[in-house]
């Protein structure tokens, strides 16, 4: 369980997050829309401990990222997967050695294991076939797929999602939406997906809430909310 | 940013980057592929310079001396300069200027397109997967470009004088063996570790500390050579005045 407690942040004057507090419980999908620019983003980074917090903790199994070590954060941060807006992918390496990076790094599997892994996370993803092509040869969607695959590479118990439906066309964007509701089915991860739109966030979401003008607040009846 | 807290951050970066556990299992192929990005990439262009080092060091030594001291006087100068002075600078220079800006570039991409947090998300240090590599692979190449260098300077160097100056192989090697001594050639070689350390954290420092887009990574880039230029002369005037002061 995450638990996100009085989360503020501020860059000079602007207010980003304002005593932010809300839950993401085991095997819950949760979804923080808003409009682009308020702070969504930053509250991902912010409870990965990436971006230092003016006030407030984030409690990974109440543990405070804020709090942790170094190893206590890398130890944390090993149970999560991240898949950035930009996919983040690294431009020098090919698709499989992106996803192999952290087996690589964090686990004693052979080379074997790791091949085979790499395959299997890209056939979870669609993207079989594809592992020696470099980021810069793949399109938009295809990126974020693999984005999907690496942050699923160590098996984490918690996915965090960032917009990972912007700037893709609707056939992507439905499978991409497909991707994330089958992985939360087949693996029950825990996770927060920010996005700005509506119907990515009611096609994936088990609790929304809104965040704006960095306040957050939880939607019962999302339509009526939304459109009030 | 005042210059005491910059040479502070810059340190600071150096130690965050080296005095962490290296993980060699994960590290050493990049290691070695930093040595082989600095050494074998550099190679080309530091044979090119120095030969031209070396062609000017001996025509200079002898329009200044020619005639007036023992012939083999002009190996001895042109060696003891070439490996005193002349190789490691020119040789620290050449790679500042193709390395420096190049890890200060393809760091700062990494950082403005997020690579960088992947890798803080992945639970993988970025100092130990970026710096540290870049930092080890320099300080191995550049002591050996060194070496090589000087050896081709006054190949070159030899190899003029015995056919444009009259001064035959046998008496430039002469001055240049008989009066070799082993500090100014490990004088030379101490020189050019401590400039591969500051080739390589600027150029890390400057790609780490990019915000913002392709501008600032430019910036970062120049800054990168320039602050690594300046530091590389400092330096050369430092250790100069404890060695050989």
């Amino acid at each position: 369980m995450i638990r996100i407690e009085s989360l503020s942040k501020t860059f000079d004057s602007l207010v980003v997050l304002d005593d932010v507090s809300f839950c993401i419980d085991d095997g819950n999908l949760v979804v923080v829309l808003g409009p682009s620019g308020t702070g969504k983003s930053v509250l991902l980074k912010s409870m990965l401990g990436l971006l230092p917090v003016d006030n407030g903790e984030v409690l990974f199994d109440g543990k405070s990222i804020q709090k942790a070590s170094d190893s206590e954060t890398y130890n944390i941060r090993k149970q999560v997967g991240f898949v950035f807006q930009g996919t983040a992918l690294f431009d020098s390496m090919n698709v499989g050695e992106n996803i192999a990076l952290p087996l690589r790094e964090h686990t004693t599997l052979s080379s074997k294991a790791i091949r085979e892994r790499v395959c299997s996370l890209l056939e979870v993803v669609g993207m079989e076939g594809k592992a020696k092509m470099y980021p810069q040869l793949l399109s938009g969607g295809m990126k974020r797929l693999v984005a999907v695959a690496r942050a699923l590479a160590l098996d984490p118990k918690y996915l965090f999602y960032d917009e990972p439906t912007t700037g893709l066309d609707p056939i992507m964007t439905d499978k991409v939406v497909d991707l994330v509701q089958n992985l939360k089915k087949k693996y029950t991860n825990s996770g927060i997906v920010v996005t700005h739109d509506l119907s990515t966030a009611k096609a994936v979401g088990d609790q929304i809430y809104m965040l704006k003008k960095g306040k957050i607040a939880k939607l019962a009846k999302i339509e009526k909310e939304l459109y009030d | 940013m005042n210059l005491f807290s910059a040479i502070g951050d810059f340190s600071s970066f150096f130690f965050r980057s080296v005095f962490i556990p290296w993980q060699l299992k994960h590290s050493r192929y990049r290691i070695l592929r930093q040595v082989y990005e600095v050494g074998i990439g550099s190679l080309p262009i530091i044979l090119i310079i120095a030969a031209f080092v070396g062609l000017v060091s001996i025509v200079q030594t002898s329009y200044q001396v020619a005639g007036t001291v023992p012939r083999y006087i002009l190996g001895m100068t042109v060696g003891r300069m070439v490996m005193i002075e002349l190789g490691p600078i020119l040789t620290a220079l050449m790679v500042s200027g193709r390395c420096a800006s190049s890890m200060a570039a393809e760091i700062g991409t990494m950082r403005v397109t997020e690579q960088i947090d992947a890798l803080e998300i992945m639970a993988i240090n970025p100092y130990r997967f970026l710096s540290l590599p870049r930092i080890m692979g320099t300080f191995i190449a550049l002591p050996v470009l060194t070496v090589i260098a000087e050896f081709d300077a006054l190949l070159v160097s030899g190899t003029y004088a015995h056919f444009f100056l009259d001064i035959p192989f046998g008496v430039f090697n002469y001055g240049l063996t008989h009066f070799f001594y082993a500090k100014d050639f490990f004088g030379g070689l101490v020189k050019s570790i401590f400039f591969a350390v500051v080739i390589a954290t600027s150029g890390c420092y400057f790609g780490f500390n990019v915000r913002g887009g392709a501008r600032e990574v430019g910036r970062a880039a120049t800054y990168a050579v320039v602050t690594a230029s300046i530091l590389i002369l400092t330096l050369d005037f430092l250790i100069a005045l404890v060695i050989f002061g």
